[in-house]
């Protein structure tokens, strides 16, 4: 095959999902000639499975992402067709926002949004081989011999690299939806020494919409007030549609074992590690065969199809029988499926060749994201899609890195997890995965991070604005709150009419906001003076009074925390000189090059003694330089 | 800025004088929190050494008369404000001090940590940085392995089986929160008191009854038993002058029995001699037994002393009887005037009997049974140093954090407060359990969640 050179960008994008999609975004915003390609351009932010964005810490990724100038809430909000705020009564640390989406319309509205901007190039190719020089990646080879060079290159290729369909004893090499897989690509990542393994993940069938018996089903409706994913958007309103509810039953799971045989999930041709949190329908009845039921929810694919996904009921089964499980459904029993379940593997890097910054140890200027980071999820890759694409400007632009950590971001807890603790299956978010929960809320993450994403200068001024006159308006109004004082005759009659026990001396009004049953909304009657706010500000501006004992809490945990994860470690540091760590965290750290004392704390293998070690170790050569400057001068 | 850090500094002894240091930002405030200078007015001074009592501002009590001293940093060991309070050695008001001051919200030095803070803040010389790390690194590890061999045995199998329980809570409340959609089971509100309820009163209970620390903490009940005039009063002398004598103010003597308080190698001692039951004018002799069943009842620790002169009494078999099970000791005492009763006549009414043969007359024997009562306390662990001291106070203060949590926990659940925070005081309570015994890995949360639980799309 001739090899021949097509042109020179910053950065090349190797993978147009949800990873690839803001990566290549953030690159271009942020003043970098880029190219991103995909096998196929109609897999622009394809939604290859569920037709839905958000929910438990998903919600709070995409708002982060939202909040950084990413482009994820921007495209749902667009694109929506039914929006739910879950667990509301649960708590301020756990309101999850989810929204079903228009496939085709994320799809359409992502791919406009990359072909209008004004520095990206979006081509349809396989990258088969990466351009190495020097250790370092500096361009990708295309399947029809065509060479663009790069000074850096992000992989994104989520399931399409080596990707491999099962469907029953039925075993094809197949990108998701019946796209071309890459196949070549993964082999040369093999012998460049990178450490590849293989994962699995599944998805259910699609079936036509007027086949079902609705009904049958119970309707789950959207929530009437709309709250938008993005902090762009104040209020948004759309006519939803209805998603329904059912449950699988006895001969569901009979049809089912009668021929788990003719599973690829059992008959061992499956190699991957799949998912615990996503298992297919023949996994679940399995592993609990005393379950009576199982619920599955029917989820409309958009607007312009009668497509529905059947989410629940993920299945590497054959044909024959998919369809007459799913036919013992209440409300499914004349279902038509239009695309069958199957089960996909893939090929992904272990994340522990990975910088926090998301660049390859092993060759420089080569990022990774998305599930060729052993994630799963649209959110998930979203959020290391921005990562990878601001730190690979930052590091051209020979600036300091962004990295998140555990207590700013759930991003920074999701490339926390990857990089130091690795992960031994498709790794989702979620929200018990953060010791800081109540602090990375889904209604702050615009105060947590907007200002990281301005100096990084992907954040665009109208959104900084924005940032900033929200900030000022919830620290004023905070200020005058805790100055106001009501006498019991003002507050009493409020209280006893919300079923509050009475005070009998004056109270601060804060204090009274306190109370779980009090909201701020409840108070404006006493409280003449009070400033127009909108729905999202008074909301936060009541969680952080209402939890502020909890919250202080957390702050000062997050202050220790600090300590050691300020206590910068050396990427030259050689560890195997350092004298009293034992051998096995020699190694590790060596392997790893932890970015801080407090990353090295967290990696398997490394003891709290080592960690003191390694504190006195610092000092010791703080001081020897400093000595050593001094009998210089 | 470091958090402030509190530990006995000095080995842990029989005698002499146990100092407590304080290292921190608010070394200063916190001992000015639990510390009263006996001079009106008085108020800690820079560098100069003051006498006063500690007191405990909840209760209102005394622990200790001390001297305290507060040293400004950065001159100091650590070269941050210290303070140095010098107890006046009784091993429980040192542990009750300490208590206090971890209460009032300093924290348990970890192993080596002066030294360490004290090379980092540039007070130890770079020549001996090789011996700082030695010095931690050991230090670390050693206390590492006393507090796991601090837990072998019955309060392990407590710890986790509490723990147990809080996982279990945990799995409920953490699939609740982050699968909101799924077809599980909604925990109540009644759910959640219950349970919370529930694992508060086994952490209470574990309080109370860890053998060690409850010992150590509010000191043993060693019952002396025996017809009249085999040797109890010497006994209870000979202990008397081996050790100190405590003053308390626990109520006097009652008719029957006398008690004395000794400090018998740092444990608090309530020796009960039941002498004076023999000594009634009801001579019955059943109501003798009955008296002494009663003592042996409310104690610890079983002293049974028999005649070595003589042949074994039906009265004696009467009072073997009732120790069985308990744990005790027999002593066989009068062995100089001829050995009439030998141990294994006593291992037929007694199977399994710690038998002792003594003469209080010439004091043969009283260091033995000072060793089994330190014994019986430390569960026949050598405590070097103050590793076991230090290991249980680490113990008390996880398992009192453990208890607030719980109760904060408690009160949230009761007001309706919502689940991500009580989850908050739940983890937290999880975790302390965990650092009891060397187990902090948090998958296990998400292990189980998805072990228990068919969930995801």
């Amino acid at each position: 095959m001739d090899r021949y050179p097509m042109g020179q960008y910053d950065i090349i994008v190797i993978g147009a999902g949800h990873a690839g999609c803001e990566a290549g975004l953030a690159a271009a915003r942020m003043g970098k000639r880029t190219l991103m390609l995909s096998i196929n351009l109609e897999a622009v932010a394809m939604m290859a499975c569920n037709p839905s964005i958000g929910g438990t810490g998903k919600g709070h990724l995409v708002r982060e992402v939202d909040a950084l100038g990413g482009q994820m809430g921007l495209n749902i909000d667009k694109t929506f067709i039914q929006s739910r705020m879950l667990n509301t009564a649960k708590g301020p640390a756990v309101h999850s926002l989810r929204a079903q989406a228009d496939k085709n319309a994320y799809h359409a509205e992502m791919k406009r949004t990359l072909e209008e901007e004004p520095l990206l190039d979006l081509k349809q190719g396989e990258a088969v081989d990466l351009i190495l020089e020097d250790g370092r990646a500096c361009g990708v080879v295309l399947r029809t011999g065509a060479e663009y060079r790069a000074k850096a290159i992000i992989l994104a290729t989520g399931t399409f690299l080596g990707g491999k369909v099962f469907i029953g004893d039925s075993v094809y090499e197949s990108g998701p939806n019946g796209m071309a897989p890459s196949t070549d690509l993964a082999e040369r990542l093999k012998e460049y020494g990178l450490p590849m393994r293989r994962f699995k993940t599944g998805t259910p069938a699609r079936a036509l919409g007027e086949s079902l018996h609705r009904e049958k089903m119970t309707r789950q409706q959207g929530d009437e007030t709309i709250v938008p994913f993005s902090f762009m958007n104040d209020e948004l309103s759309r006519d939803q549609v209805d998603c329904w509810l059912t449950y699988t039953n006895e001969k569901t799971h009979q049809v089912i074992r009668e021929n788990f045989g003719r599973s690829a999930l059992f008959g061992g041709q499956i190699e991957g590690v799949g998912p615990r949190y996503c298992p297919s329908i023949e996994d679940k009845i399995h592993r609990f065969p005393d379950r009576a039921r199982h619920q599955l929810f029917i989820e409309p694919e958009g607007l312009t199809t009668d497509e529905v996904y059947i989410q629940g009921m993920s299945s590497s089964l054959p044909e024959d029988v998919q369809e007459a499980f799913y036919r013992t459904i209440e409300g499914l029993e004349d279902l038509k499926i239009v695309r069958p379940a199957y089960a996909i593997e893939y090929d992904c890097i272990d994340p522990l060749a990975l910088k926090a910054t998301l660049e390859n140890r092993a060759i420089g200027n080569l990022y990774c994201a998305g599930q060729f980071n052993g994630s799963s999820g649209y959110e998930e890759a979203a959020a290391q899609g921005l990562i990878a694409g601001i730190n690979a400007c930052l590091k051209l632009d020979d600036r300091d890195p962004l990295i998140l950590d555990r207590s700013e971001a759930y991003i920074g807890v999701l490339i926390d997890d990857l990089v130091t603790k690795g992960t031994n299956e498709p790794y989702r978010i979620m929200t018990s995965r953060a010791e800081y929960r109540l602090l990375l809320r889904q209604d702050n993450a615009d105060l947590r991070l907007t200002e990281k994403g301005y100096r990084v200068g992907l954040v665009d001024e109208e959104r900084y604005r924005r940032y900033r006159e929200k900030k000022d308006r919830l620290e004023r109004e905070k200020a005058r709150l805790a100055d106001i004082v009501l006498q019991p005759e003002a507050v009493n009659p409020l209280l006893s009419s919300l079923g509050s026990t009475p005070v009998k001396t004056a109270v601060h009004l804060t204090d009274i906001l306190r109370r779980p049953e009090i909201s701020y909304g409840d108070t404006a009657c006493l409280d003449p003076d009070r400033p127009a706010l909108s729905r999202h500000e008074s909301q936060a501006l009541e969680v952080q009074i209402k939890y502020a004992g909890y919250i202080e809490k957390q702050l000062q945990q997050v202050e220790k925390f600090h300590r050691l994860e300020s206590r910068a470690l050396s990427e030259s540091l050689d560890y195997g000189s350092i004298d009293g760590l034992r051998l096995e965290a020699r190694q590790k750290l060596n392997e790893r090059k932890p970015v801080s004392v407090g990353q090295a704390s967290r990696i398997s293998g490394v003891s709290p003694a080592d960690i003191n070690v390694l504190l006195i170790y610092l000092e010791k050569t703080r001081r020897q330089k400093a000595r050593e400057e001094d009998s210089h001068e | 800025m470091e958090d402030t850090i509190a530990a006995i500094a000095t080995a842990y002894g029989e005698g002499g004088i146990g100092i407590i240091r304080i290292s921190g930002e608010t070394a200063l405030p916190l001992l000015e929190e639990i510390f009263e200078p006996f001079a009106q007015g008085e108020k800690p001074v820079n560098r100069k050494m003051t006498y006063g009592r500690i007191v405990d501002r909840q209760t209102g009590q005394t622990v200790d008369e001390c001297l305290a001293v507060y040293m400004k940093g950065p001159r100091t060991y650590t070269a941050e404000d210290v303070v140095e309070i010098d107890c006046h050695g009784s091993v429980v008001s040192l542990r009750r001090t300490l208590e206090l001051i971890l209460r009032s919200g300093a924290r348990m030095a970890e192993p080596g940590e002066f030294t360490k803070r004290a090379f980092l803040n540039g007070r130890i010389d770079l020549s001996q940085a090789e011996a700082v790390v030695d010095t931690v690194r050991a230090k670390t590890e050693k206390s590492h392995e006393a507090a796991l061999s601090q837990l072998e045995g019955a309060l392990s199998r407590q710890v986790r089986t509490i723990r147990a329980a809080l996982l279990d809570l945990l799995v409920n409340v953490t699939v609740n929160l982050d699968y909101p959609d799924e077809d599980i089971e909604e925990i109540t509100y009644d759910n959640l008191i219950n349970q919370i309820s529930l694992i508060g009163e086994m952490i209470e209970k574990l309080r109370a009854t860890t053998a060690t620390g409850r010992m150590i903490r509010d000191g043993i009940r060693v019952v002396i038993g025996g017809r009249p005039n085999v040797g109890k009063s010497s006994l209870m002398n000979g202990l008397l002058r081996e050790s100190r004598a405590i003053v308390t103010d626990v109520p006097g003597t009652t008719r029957d029995t006398i008690e004395e308080v000794m400090d018998i190698r740092g444990i608090p001692v309530y020796l009960i001699d039941t002498a004076g039951i023999h000594d009634t004018e009801d001579r019955v002799e059943k109501l003798g037994i009955q008296r002494s069943r009663d003592a042996f009842e409310q104690a610890d620790y079983i002293i049974l002393v028999l005649d070595g002169s003589q042949p074994l009494q039906e009265e004696d078999e009467q009072l073997l009887a009732e120790i069985r099970g308990r744990k005790s000791l027999v002593l066989i005492n009068k062995e100089d005037l001829g050995g009439r009763i030998s141990p294994e006549d006593l291992k037929e009414i007694l199977p399994g009997a710690d038998v002792l043969t003594t003469s209080m007359a010439t004091g043969s024997g009283i260091t033995e049974v000072e060793d089994r009562i330190e014994e019986l306390v430390y569960g026949g662990q050598l405590h070097q140093e103050n590793s076991v001291l230090v290991t249980s106070v680490r113990h008390g203060e996880l398992l009192r954090q453990a208890a607030e949590d719980l109760e904060r926990g408690l009160a949230m659940a009761r007001r309706r407060e919502p689940l991500d925070l009580i989850e908050v005081d739940v983890r937290s309570a999880y975790d302390a359990l965990g650092e009891m015994i060397g187990e902090t890995v948090t998958d296990t949360v998400l292990d189980e969640v998805f072990s228990r639980f068919c969930l995801g799309k």
